[in-house]
């Protein structure tokens, strides 16, 4: 029962920590706490999430490189501000009402615009589909620019209702919430696996009957459908919607989100998105200017060095004893070992040494050294005669 | 009358972009590998030819430095960041070149601030023929290119170096068993990738005299969609890829209806011929072993 409970803890507590602070922000908000910056800083952390939670669904787990998820976001900003706008000059007006049907539309939009690039992506795979999915960041950006200024504004932009901001960061944390179950929920089924089993080696998952291609869409579409859903929550946040906003660097920016939390790790993520959102918005008022830079610079690092620590074939052995892993549990070791004297540790170190396992390569082995040494007298003798 | 005007500067674009998509294949072929970095080496090209040009005022100077120095960086930045990699996954490899792309963009930034800087290397006017008013620069961007494009060909068949780099980009292991050094290859790659990504640089700043930190992404991926659409790996689909992606643009931009839809049309034949030939027109198609 009690490993039960730890494996349930283990696997819930996003859900809980995010929950927590879901209610804690609302209970803040209502007993006036939270000023404005801070409520800013709140929906810009739930969109950060977003993001880097649906492009780690590509990255870390499809294993393909995605550079077009500022694309996505920028489609999901434009529609789902376009059909908000549209439904605020209606009976409905800016309720929630409103902001949950344009979140929709938003979403759907952008994944069908996912299913779309997934397309190609049947075909292409690596740095093609890195390089397609950029150009259709690209393609989506002068689109937008070049509309007119009666559909999306055109380069000015185009211009949403706000919503009212004191409600908005608590549906950033529920959508954060509902994305966690869904995408955890298909990480943690059979689709999951068989999604992770592409990224280690699609010629065996395609061996072993997996749909690749229906596996690659459905990564694709969701990741779309999410961003896209930042997008809108975006475009809520802000009186105006500008495509020069989702440019190749935004899709960088949530990379090293992603890359930063850790491939694969959704808690990373949500973890990284967080810590780097906080502290750009309070870096943005000490560094102005061409100084903000110093911000990419550090990404740029961030990127290069973890990246390099993480896969480069030379640093295996010194990834195995120093993560953070080892670094755990040695900390806990540590205590346990205080207790015990030295003189149990050799008594450990004896029954350690009792072998366990039969080693069936090393009988084997043996075999074919007694038939060598069995064959040579005879070829000895056949020789001699 | 105009249309020859129009398809000789879509030749000599398709020119610059020819020359920096063989720094592309050429590292794709052998180190197997997408060099993002490779347009911000034409940023770094711009900026040592702003630099040098407004100290000494000699342009051939600046020139000669700005190639040195390009060289140098190339095959700094393959020792510090993609060698650590080799062997590792090649999404790892990627996104290592995205950060030392992005690196050496906000570096820029910060050393010469966001705001473009206007570099003259030589004022070249035009040439008339009756009615026919043609650039100077469009002329000698096309000579310059096609002879090193012509140069690099020969020396890839006819040298030791250039048949080891063949050997290299067909089969890594079977080379180095023939007694190639393959770290000396994939630098030597490096090398001349970067040398004529600084040329290029030096022809960009002959028709548009300004420089942003961004200066280098846009001809950068531009020549990139050049590459995969000649098939990537391939030495004379990176400079037919260059050349139909140079007059495309030309054309396209020469016509006020879609000229802001250039970049657009040029990403969508990319993403078209990708669909009808997975490899490009002249890639080879290579099957995975297991």
């Amino acid at each position: 029962m009690k490993d039960k409970s730890k494996f349930k803890l283990k696997h819930f507590i996003n859900y809980i920590v995010i929950g927590a602070a879901t209610i804690i922000f609302t209970i803040l908000n209502f007993t006036g706490v939270l000023g404005l910056s801070e409520q800013f800083l709140l929906e810009k952390i739930t969109i950060a999430i977003i993001l880097a939670v649906s492009l780690g669904l590509v990255v870390g787990f499809l294993g393909e490189l995605s550079l077009g998820h500022a694309g996505f976001m920028c489609i999901g900003a434009y529609i789902g501000g376009k059909i908000s706008a549209l439904l605020s000059s209606s009976s409905l007006g800016t309720g929630l009402p409103n902001l949950l049907i344009s979140i929709i539309v938003g979403g759907i939009a952008a994944a069908i615009a996912g299913v779309a690039i997934g397309l190609p992506a049947l075909r292409l795979k690596g740095d093609y589909l890195a390089i397609v999915t950029l150009a259709f960041g690209e393609i989506v950006k002068t689109l937008f620019l070049n509309s007119s200024d009666e559909s999306f504004g055109g380069p000015i932009g185009l211009e949403t209702p706000r919503y009212d901001r004191n409600h908005l960061f608590i549906i950033g944390f529920v959508l954060v919430l509902v994305m966690l179950a869904i995408i955890q929920n298909i990480i943690r089924s059979k689709h999951g696996r068989a999604i992770t089993s592409i990224r280690d080696s699609e010629i065996a998952a395609r061996a072993t009957g997996i749909n690749v291609t229906r596996y690659k869409l459905l990564v694709f579409a969701l990741s779309a459908f999410f961003a896209g859903i930042a997008g809108v929550l975006y475009s809520f946040s802000n009186y105006r919607v500008q495509c020069t906003k989702f440019d190749y660097n935004y899709s960088i920016e949530i990379l090293v989100m992603v890359v930063l939390g850790g491939m694969g790790s959704v808690n990373g993520s949500i973890l990284s998105a967080t810590l780097i959102t906080f502290l750009q918005v309070q870096l943005a008022s000490i560094l102005t200017g061409d100084l903000a830079v110093l911000q990419n610079i550090f990404y740029a690092l961030v990127l290069i060095l973890i990246v390099i620590y993480n896969n480069a074939p030379a640093l295996k052995g010194f990834r195995e004893t120093h993560n953070l892993k080892t670094f755990f549990s040695k900390l806990f070791k540590k205590k346990k070992e205080d207790v015990d004297p030295s003189l149990v540790k050799d008594d450990e170190a004896k029954w350690n040494r009792i072998p366990t396992k039969i080693n069936m390569d090393e009988l084997l082995s043996m075999d074919v050294k007694v038939t060598e040494s069995t064959m040579k007298p005879d070829k000895d003798k056949g020789g001699s005669s | 009358m105009s249309f020859i005007v129009t398809f000789l500067n879509g030749l000599s674009l398709g020119g610059v972009y020819a020359l920096i998509a063989l720094g592309y294949t050429m590292v794709y072929g052998i180190a197997k590998m997408l060099n993002f970095a490779h347009g911000d080496i034409i940023m770094v090209g711009g900026y040592v030819l702003f630099v040098f040009i407004s100290l000494t005022g000699q342009p051939i100077l600046a020139i000669i430095i700005a190639a040195f120095l390009c060289s140098l960086l190339g095959i700094s930045m393959e020792k510090a960041a993609y060698k650590p990699l080799r062997g590792a996954s090649p999404l790892a490899v990627l996104i290592t070149a995205i950060g030392v792309s992005y690196f050496l963009q906000s570096l820029a930034q910060i050393i010469f601030g966001a705001a473009p800087k206007f570099v003259i290397i030589a004022d070249l006017g035009v040439i008339t023929f009756g009615e026919l008013v043609i650039p100077v620069y469009s002329v000698i961007t096309l000579a310059i290119s096609i002879l090193i494009m012509i140069a690099l060909s020969l020396f890839i068949k006819f040298t030791k170096t250039g048949r080891a780099m063949i050997a290299v980009s067909e089969d890594k292991a079977a080379a180095q068993i023939m007694g190639i050094n393959v770290n000396t290859i994939i630098t030597v790659t490096f090398l001349i990738g970067s040398f004529l990504a600084a040329v290029a640089s030096v022809f960009y700043l002959l028709k548009a005299p300004n420089i942003s930190p961004t200066f280098g992404s846009k001809p950068g991926i531009k020549a990139f969609t050049a590459a995969v659409i000649g098939g990537i790996g391939s030495i004379p689909g990176a400079m037919l890829g260059g050349f139909l992606l140079g007059i495309v643009e030309v054309f396209s931009n020469s016509v006020p209806a879609i000229a802001p839809y250039t970049d657009a049309i040029e990403f969508l034949i990319l993403i078209v011929i990708l669909l009808v030939r997975p490899t490009g027109i002249l890639g080879k198609k290579r099957r995975e072993k297991v």
